[in-house]
């Protein structure tokens, strides 16, 4: 199955059950409280879901590390590089 | 320990116009492959660059020996990093196989190919190692706030679409097993960024081990071709087919 399809079948799966319990006829609905808490709740979920995302990525932005020894060595080589290869005849 | 298994690396090194960056790179890599005591080649292929890198690539064969560098010229008007994969492999004789890009972007210190690549695919028995800036301390040099933030958005994005078991999809520093890499480029087709997604999706699908191990990015030329809305476009679409197709 693919992502898109699994992703489907788990939001048929919730959205159902959702549905089932929050809009029932009024014969079977589960008690006032609990309803109460389950209209809204994918909002919440949506909402908790986009915060967590902000979290994430900020502190994942945060901590993205500089690799300023990389750099550094990196101009070292190429002197080294360079010096090197002119030794070995290579017209840089 | 255990018994000695012949290793040879086969470096494809896919080029166009770095005839500045590819003796350097050259240089580089046959220093840390010597110091490591490993067998190597290192495969250049080359898209008909105008300006002079196949001079270069052949002057490095003879200052190298063309056991060591085989350069390879490909003429193509839409030369993707596939095409140049496949081209590259069909002369590997190598049993694994490092890509990597020819610009210096991708650091090689002196024990990184054996410390780095080789000692993590001893550990696991991996089938391919993917190189991570995102983890460990692999990381990015010369990249402002802006970049950095779309990077790790659409690694995010990544990561809860595709959910691949990777951290770093797009980076294009790996090594692969030699018969694994020519089973995925028989099964990827897209181009660009998402090829390199692709490779690992594909991977995973059938069944393939990934090991990931830190790198260093060093980006020398963003202040000149930063990341245009085309690209970010282009990567989005690429992920909503993965997303859809596999």
């Amino acid at each position: 199955m693919t992502k898109l399809g699994q992703w489907l079948c788990g939001l048929a799966l919730l959205g159902s059950a959702w549905a089932a319990l929050a809009l029932a006829p009024p014969g079977l609905q589960p008690p006032a409280p609990l309803r109460q808490a389950l209209l809204p709740l994918p909002i919440y979920l949506l909402v908790a879901f986009g915060c967590y995302s902000l979290a994430t990525v900020g502190y994942r932005l945060a901590t993205f590390n500089d690799c300023e020894e990389a750099a550094a060595e990196l101009q070292e080589h190429i002197k080294a590089a360079r010096a090197d290869l002119r030794r070995r005849g290579l017209r840089l | 320990s255990g018994s000695a298994m012949a290793e040879r690396l086969s470096v494809l090194l896919p080029t166009y116009n770095e005839r500045d960056n590819l003796p350097l790179v050259v240089w580089l890599l046959v220093r840390t492959f010597r110091h490591s005591g490993i067998d190597f080649e290192i495969i250049i292929i080359d898209d008909g660059s105008p300006d002079g890198t196949q001079e270069v690539a052949k002057e490095l064969e003879k200052i190298y020996g063309s056991d060591k560098i085989v350069s390879w010229v490909v003429i193509s008007v839409l030369l993707s990093s596939g095409t140049a994969y496949i081209h590259g492999m069909k002369h590997a004789t190598g049993n694994f196989i490092v890509i990597m890009d020819a610009d210096l972007s991708h650091h090689v210190s002196l024990c990184f190919m054996y410390g780095g690549f080789i000692l993590k695919q001893k550990e696991g028995n991996f089938d391919i190692v993917s190189g991570t800036r995102y983890r460990g301390n692999g990381g990015v040099y010369g990249w402002d706030l802006k970049r950095k933030l779309i990077s790790r958005g659409a690694n995010f994005l990544t990561q809860v679409l595709l959910r691949p078991g990777a951290s770093d999809l797009t980076g294009s520093f790996r090594l692969y097993r030699k018969e694994v890499l020519q089973k995925l480029m028989e099964k990827c087709v897209s181009k660009g960024y998402v090829f390199q997604m692709e490779m690992i999706v594909r991977a995973r699908q059938l069944g393939f081990t990934i090991g990931e191990v830190p790198i260093s990015f060093v980006d020398r030329v963003y202040g000149e071709s930063k990341l245009g809305g085309n690209e970010i476009v282009s990567f989005l679409k690429g992920l909503l087919t993965l997303f859809a197709t596999t």
